[in-house]
């Protein structure tokens, strides 16, 4: 007897890579369930990845459409994509050091430009397939291979950049909560315009043992206690929530999709009724 | 019902944390690829949350509903 | 490719006489050629042909995309070319430099695009608004690892236009990106430009690899949204698109073959203009912008009695080293002007075995003909 949603998955190349209790297992397993939920047919998904681990979360084990690119470029890539394929699903997944680092420019700018694209960042706080270097996320303070004196950066709020780029849908949820996650995960899909979310998720190998979490049920716990909702988090102060995830919806917009008012141009173009 | 398809499990324990009754546990001893992969100590406590389903990593861990219950 | 509304809008163009600038012919070689996406980031001296574009595009059922740089322009160009469409992006010497990671993505997903580089005078910001043709290696090697590439240099304004078609049908032809090596004196400059008519224009349709390749080295490319679960990577893959980055010979199968695509074929890519070769004891060989001086010199020499020879490579990469070799063996001397401290006098030199002479010049400004001549003059007596 099999798992019923191994059919959206490349059985053949099953397990995946990643290591024991890693997040980006979960992910995929709560991408799928979405899919399921939404009786979305795979074919009609296109999914978009760059480097790194997070990034092999759709490519290669999600059985659809795939299109593994470059380092931090996925958004871009998917921007052309969605734009001559716009019935499409065009999905990006990778992590933080892929598109709030190196891609980070091509993340604000598809959210304001609010492409139809649906994005999920996974946030493991730091670089684990390159070994454990320090990320955009990674927490103030924290030793990683390259902060070996301890990190002296702050993390980037990078679903609030998201929201105040102008994107049409911006959550952040953690791998701990999983069914809101899938819920999540479905709105973001059915949202018309850039959908955005921020997925905290666990790094055991190569963030974990750095912060005394060793493994995903450590980290499932700490997920637990250091979560606050949107809604209470209003009520704190910032020195309240230095630590705490914050996680909920973000922002919800109604703006015209994109490669919608691309096309509105050529049919006024083709009509005379353009500028 | 649960189900646990070895070829995927890595070990990770996650679905023995959630899950609400006491119906897994760690095995005893490594399965073929090296890893302590879950067990089911008793079917009879599962109550097909499926929180063990869909926290899996692996997509290693299911549950299906038995004839027998789904009659009843 | 084109949708009838695309076909019938370049019809009323047909045969149309203007006074148009390089950047203009190019966007409307690629318009013919049946490009339907463009994304960009502007850039002196290539920011027309972006304009051009994006304001034809909507026109032939098109797309522009002006991105937040020149990597996300090349990106969404090969996401767009993976997603169906016949895709491009215009920049300079910058910009090319910015986009030659993802060209080599498009080399190793051989994904077909066409790259159009308006050279200007580098290193860094140079004469960032004076011409130059220093980005002839760059074309070839700019991207790591080890490939082939394919890249014209167009010498006017009508040539832009039907160089740009032959970009296009190469690059879908081989699934390759190709490179438009044009410059900012040939971009900048306004002449005579006839637009052809559609119907005679013999275009290679995306997916049309039947007849493509003999020697079997182009596979048909797969198409998005058919569910067929079409996996593409930048990694190496084996035959079936799934990575495999540990094996030597996937690796060496891949990458041979997607060198032997383009080497193999170099006969039917290579493109040169031979004028006065018969009995040339001296010949200049020069490229774009600075052909049209050499042209001028070598015609003024020969008028005097000196016996030189005329040769222009119109596709700069794959090299017409062979061609040369030939010419080499018959004659006592190459003379090579170019806007640059000799980058094809470099190569040249790889396939014959008499002197090759450098007649360089940098700084924004291209030969005269009197430059040329002197040159011609000085290397022609014996």
């Amino acid at each position: 007897m099999e798992h019923h949603l191994l059919k959206y998955l490349r059985e053949e190349i099953l397990p995946t890579t990643h290591c024991p209790g890693c997040g980006c297992g979960q992910v995929l397993n709560a991408f799928v369930n979405a899919i399921d939920t939404l009786r979305i047919d795979p074919r009609g998904i296109i999914s978009v990845t760059g480097i790194g681990c997070s990034s092999w979360i759709p490519s290669p084990y999600f059985k659809g459409d795939t299109l593994h690119t470059t380092h931090g470029r996925a958004i871009a890539f998917a921007t052309g994509v969605k734009v001559i394929r716009p019935d499409s699903n065009v999905v990006v997944i990778a992590g933080d050091g892929d598109l709030a680092g190196i891609g980070g420019n091509h993340l604000i700018h598809a959210a304001r430009r609010n492409v139809g694209l649906t994005v999920y960042l996974v946030n493991n706080y730091i670089y684990g397939m390159t070994g454990g270097q320090v990320s955009p996320t990674t927490p103030f303070g924290v030793v990683t291979s390259t902060t070996p004196y301890t990190n002296a950066e702050y993390p980037l709020k990078i679903a609030e950049l998201v929201a105040a780029a102008g994107a049409n849908y911006v959550a952040r949820w953690t791998t701990y909560h999983i069914r809101k996650l899938i819920a999540s995960m479905e709105e973001a899909l059915q949202t018309k315009g850039f959908a955005f979310i921020e997925i905290v998720s666990q790094c055991p190998v190569a963030y974990g043992r750095r912060v005394g979490l060793r493994d995903g049920v450590a980290f499932m716990e700490y997920f637990k206690e250091n979560s606050v909702s949107v809604r209470k988090s209003k009520t704190m102060s910032e020195e309240e929530l230095e630590g705490k995830i914050v996680v909920g919806r973000l922002a919800r917009r109604e703006r015209v999709e994109f490669t919608e008012s691309l096309r509105k141009i050529i049919e006024e173009q083709r009509t005379g009724t353009g500028a | 019902m649960i189900i646990i398809d070895e070829r995927y499990c890595k070990g990770c324990s996650i679905c023995i944390h959630f899950c609400p009754g006491k119906a897994l546990e760690v095995s005893k001893e490594v399965n073929s690829r090296g890893f302590y992969a879950p067990k089911v100590v008793d079917q009879a406590e599962c109550t097909s949350c499926k929180q063990c389903e869909l926290y899996c990593p692996d997509f290693a861990i299911f549950i299906v509903e038995d004839a027998e219950s789904a009659d009843g | 490719m084109q949708t009838d509304r695309a076909t019938g809008y370049l019809s009323t163009l047909a045969g149309k006489v203007q006074f148009a600038l390089g950047d203009e012919a190019i966007a409307y070689g690629a318009l013919f050629a049946g490009c339907t996406f463009f994304g960009g980031y502007p850039i002196t001296p290539a920011s027309e042909v972006a304009e051009t574009m994006a304001r034809e595009l909507p026109n032939v059922d098109g797309y522009y995309v002006q991105f937040e740089d020149e990597i996300g322009s090349i990106a969404a160009v090969i996401g767009a070319s993976r997603a169906g469409a016949k895709s491009m992006t215009a920049t300079s010497g910058p910009g090319f430099s910015l986009m030659q990671e993802n060209i080599g993505y498009a080399i190793m997903t051989e994904t077909p695009c066409v790259v159009v580089d308006v050279q200007r005078s580098g290193p860094s910001t140079g004469q960032a608004t004076k011409p130059a043709q220093a980005d002839v290696l760059q074309a070839r090697w700019g991207t790591h690892g080890d490939h082939e590439m394919i890249a014209f240099a167009p010498n006017s304004v009508q040539e832009c236009l039907d160089v740009m078609i032959e970009c296009f049908n190469l690059s879908e032809r081989y699934r390759h990106p190709v490179v438009l090596l044009a410059d900012g004196e040939i971009g900048h400059l306004r002449e005579k430009l006839v637009f052809p008519d559609p119907a005679d224009l013999d275009l290679f349709p995306r997916g049309g690899f039947d007849a493509a390749d003999e020697a079997g080295l182009v596979e048909p490319m797969r198409a998005y949204g058919e569910g067929n679960a079409v996996h593409i990577t930048g990694s190496t893959h084996k035959e079936n698109g799934m990575r495999d980055v540990v094996s030597q010979d996937v690796h060496e199968r891949l990458i041979t073959r997607c060198c032997a695509k383009i080497d193999k074929n170099r006969d039917n890519i290579i493109r040169v203009e031979e004028r006065f070769m018969d009995d040339a004891e001296t010949v200049v060989v020069s490229f774009g912008a600075d052909s049209r001086p050499a042209l001028g010199a070598v015609v003024r020499a020969r008028n005097e009695g000196v016996k030189v020879g005329y040769f222009r490579p119109i596709s700069i990469w794959p090299f017409c080293g062979e061609r040369l070799t030939q010419i080499g063996k018959r004659v006592r001397k190459i003379l090579v002007p170019e806007m640059n401290l000799g980058q094809l006098a470099r190569e040249i030199e790889r396939f014959v075995s008499v002197p090759v002479v450098r007649v360089s010049k940098i700084g924004g400004v291209a030969h005269s003909v009197e430059e040329v001549y002197q040159a011609i003059i000085e290397n022609s007596r014996s």
